[in-house]
């Protein structure tokens, strides 16, 4: 941490829906220190310089999961990115790959939400126990079982640097199939059976190739190709085991 | 423009909004529910809270207690009856969390953990590790998703409240992608928005938390209570002013000057104990350590960073295994933004503010004045904090009080009809017209940054820690020419989609007129009580004049009028709030 200030050229990608008939680059000088974020960066143009550019953000701190770029081509939390680390070239940034451009960094998350919400990302239970029972018994081994995969901050940074997603946006994808496996790995819940249809399906665990650069960008290290890969182990043993129960493997 | 009609709307997609929106989908799921929010849920601000949430759970702890502890801690300013059905229904909630998922931590034997607090005479704080308040959140979002009766709009800007009849009967919201205005016709309206903590500089909060919902409010007369409690939280990271929880103190953590002395022992927190005690030490209240950290640099003890004046916390002696079990969010915090190896070196900190104690006056359901209208989570002021809310009381306070706003504004929802949807209309477009008109306005001389930068450089300056009548009256004075700048803050970008300069300007209106009701409150109050500390002439509490809810009420043409409500005091007259040793010798 120092006080000296530099400046940086930061290229950032604009892309205006009413205006622009497709993207392009525009520049900024921007001061900054050892401690300034790329997210501060933006800022800094924003309030100084070009009050159009457009981009999420909240939290500043690593957590809301609202602020991910592509920042020099790979998916990055732009606020705990920092501009020392790009300097003295320039850096330039672009909203999320393999998402649809809303306006300039900001992309569309529909796709996002939708097959989150389409998951049954909750706690099922056969019968629920009632609330002046108290809680649930939980050992400190059953939980770590998942508690890495409810760390996803839902940022998205690893559709971004998943190759299949891009091929194929029906594919379920890395966050979001970490978050079906934190619900089935959960010692509470019992809907295991109702998920595993989506873990079978085509665009489920099998249209992962098992490339691992999801893992690698997350900012949380829930590592979703460690999900996915337990799920392919588990829809393999849902496939066969079907043969030899009539309820089927999950409900047992 | 847009018309959708549904039976509540609910502004806000934070703990309290899903925690209502639950609520009332369990309530009746014939009921048609809207959650409106300017994030997608999940990145609301509940995401960043970090040390825990209260609920009585050990054989040690009891109701009483916590009562006691909240009581004291907010310096007598609670509504006692408010507190007692807060205190009876967290656990309650902490309860139903761990139904729905949430990854509490827990001890050996699989029952759930609690670790201890500041201000809170046991352990009773309920934690999933160091990220509480993200599990939380995700735990409710998650789970919301399962009630086909609550439809989102997520990313719609609510712009304003319409009113008539005396009634709260609906929302004029943008669509931010598009900038189309939608107006949301309800039968009741639910506010869960949150705190206002960016009006300061230096504050521990996300860019989101602007006081949108406290100023729709005001703007249609509902008083804002006890608004110059703002909490200072006393250790955030200099300069960016990110949260380093209290839970590292409730792990043990020391707070250290730049001699290496713990100086909270010369600050009535003392003895020096060298494991975690309740109310000694480093686990004293917020308001108490915040002070203390305030005359420290006044006597020059501090530590100088790039980033100003901080103290040490010192995690070192919990050991690395301990820290990456309760704490790791915090270690992983100090790493990227300090690059402090919290194993190795303690983390510079210093206070930044946190909450706001106050916020729309609401009763005890959560009601407010105007009909058809509630009010949950830091955006309300129902009546538990009073001058200074104990840490983890406000995760708690968020399941609490959002499932019994769901409750009754699902009761009002179902015994009244909207007004004649023509009047409604004509407002909804009387709204969108000013937001219009704000977007066109050309020859403006004002930016919104700058005008922004003064006022939170003004509020720091005023209303900080200690405070005098001079400086709040600058203050004061100065958001008075603020405001007046505001009216011609000219925007850049004055195109629709995701106009987010657009939308930042409307933010900042509101928070200008929430400024005023602070400082106005502020300098109002001639005496000294929890957060709001007076360094003129009125230094001690003074409960003849002043055990009084401050309520401030919305003036188009100036500044706020400031009147006073009753506080209600059942079974806790008040008495002198200590800590440290002072509070051993009074319990025994």
């Amino acid at each position: 941490m120092t006080e000296q200030r530099r400046e940086i050229e930061i290229e950032v990608l604009r892309y205006h829906p009413e205006k622009d008939k497709a993207p392009y680059y525009q520049s900024y000088t921007v001061p900054f220190s050892d401690d300034t974020s790329v997210l501060q960066g933006l800022q800094y143009i924003k309030d100084q310089l070009d009050g159009s550019l457009t981009f999420r953000w909240s939290c500043r701190m690593a957590v809301c999961g609202s602020c991910g770029k592509m920042v020099d081509g790979i998916p990055h939390l732009s606020c705990k990115t920092f501009l020392r680390d790009y300097y003295p070239r320039k850096v330039r940034v672009e909203p999320l790959n393999h998402f649809p451009i809303v306006r300039d960094l900001a992309v569309d998350q529909s796709d996002f939400l939708q097959k989150l919400a389409s998951i049954k990302p909750y706690i099922i239970r056969k019968k629920e126990k009632p609330l002046s029972e108290g809680t649930y018994l939980q050992t400190p081994a059953e939980l770590a079982r998942y508690k890495q995969f409810s760390s996803c901050i839902n940022c998205m940074l690893c559709y971004a640097a998943c190759p299949q997603y891009g091929l194929n946006p029906k594919f379920a994808g890395p966050a979001i199939l970490s978050l079906l496996h934190r619900y089935n790995a959960d010692s509470r819940d019992e809907g295991k059976a109702e998920r595993m249809p989506f873990v079978n399906a085509e665009d489920g665990v099998w249209g992962c190739t098992l490339v691992g650069y999801c893992s690698e960008v997350c900012p949380k290290k829930v590592d979703p190709a460690n999900a996915v890969n337990q799920n392919k182990v588990n829809s393999t043993m849902d496939y066969f085991l079907r043969f030899m129960s009539p309820r089927g493997a999950a409900n047992s | 423009m847009e018309i959708v009609k549904t039976d509540i709307a609910i502004i806000g997609g934070g703990g309290a909004g899903l925690r209502a929106a639950i609520a009332i989908a369990e309530t009746d799921p014939k009921l048609e529910i809207a959650l409106i929010s300017k994030v997608v849920p999940m990145r609301s601000h509940t995401v960043a809270a970090e040390g825990g949430s209260a609920g009585v759970i050990t054989d040690k702890d009891s109701l009483e207690l916590h009562f006691k502890d909240t009581v004291s801690g907010g310096d007598w300013l609670c509504d006692q009856d408010v507190v007692d059905y807060f205190v009876e229904h967290c656990t309650e909630e902490m309860t139903q969390l761990e139904h729905w998922g949430c990854p509490w931590s827990r001890q050996d034997d699989g029952h759930t953990n609690v670790r201890n607090f500041g201000g809170m005479s046991t352990a009773r704080t309920w934690f999933a590790a160091d990220k509480t308040g993200f599990h939380m959140l995700h735990t409710l979002f998650q789970t919301s998703i399962k009630y086909p009766s609550l439809k989102r709009f997520d990313e719609y800007f609510a712009l304003e409240l319409v009113v008539e009849e005396g009634r709260c009967q609906g929302v004029v919201a943008i669509e931010m992608a598009t900038g189309d205005f939608y107006f949301i016709q309800a039968k009741a309206v639910i506010l869960a928005t949150g705190g206002a903590g960016r009006v300061y500089m230096q504050n521990t909060n996300a860019g989101i938390v602007t006081g949108d919902g406290m100023g729709m409010a005001y703007r249609h007369g509902v008083p804002l209570q006890d608004m110059e409690f703002v909490q200072y939280h006393p250790t955030a990271l200099p300069g960016s002013g990110i949260l380093i929880t209290e839970g590292c103190r409730g792990e043990g953590g020391y707070l250290v000057n730049k001699d290496g002395y713990r100086y909270l022992q010369d600050y009535n927190l003392g003895p020096v104990v060298t494991e975690p005690t309740p109310k000694t030490m480093e686990l004293g209240p917020r308001d108490r350590l915040s002070q203390a950290f305030w005359h420290e640099e006044q006597k020059g003890r501090t530590v100088e960073t790039p980033l100003g004046h901080a103290v040490h916390l010192q995690l070192m002696h919990l050991g690395e295994k301990k820290l990456m079990e309760r704490l790791p969010f915090i270690s992983e915090l100090a790493k990227t933004f300090l690059g402090v190896d919290v194993v190795r070196e303690p983390i510079p900190v210093r206070p930044a503010v946190h909450y706001t104690m106050g916020g729309i006056q609401c009763d005890g359901t959560t009601a407010t004045p105007l009909a058809g209208l509630y009010a949950c989570g830091e955006c309300s002021s129902v009546g538990i904090h009073g001058a200074n809310r104990l840490g983890s009381n406000s995760l708690a306070e968020l399941t609490v009080f959002g499932k019994l706003a769901g409750e009754h504004a699902a009761a009002f929802s179902k015994s009244n009809h909207n007004s004649d949807a023509g009047l409604l209309e004509k407002q909804a477009k009387d709204a969108m017209d000013r937001a219009t008109a704000l977007l066109n306005r050309e020859n403006g001389k004002e930016r919104v940054a700058v005008v922004r930068d003064e006022m939170a450089t003004t509020m720091e300056e005023g209303t900080g820690i200690y405070r005098t009548g001079d400086g709040m009256q600058a203050t004061c004075d100065k958001l008075d020419e603020l405001r007046e700048r505001y009216s011609s803050v000219q925007l850049q970008d004055r195109s629709r989609a995701f106009n987010t300069e657009w939308l930042t300007t409307i933010e900042l209106g509101y928070m200008i007129d929430v400024s005023q009701a602070m400082a106005h409150s502020a300098i109002n109050r001639k005496e000294s009580r929890g957060a709001h500390q007076r360094l003129d002439e009125f230094g001690e509490r003074d409960d003849k004049n002043f055990l009084k809810h401050s309520r401030a009420h919305y003036n188009a043409d100036g500044p706020p009028r400031i009147d006073y409500g009753d506080v209600t005091i059942t079974k806790l007259p008040p008495a002198e709030r200590v800590y440290g040793g002072a509070a051993k010798k009074t319990a025994a």
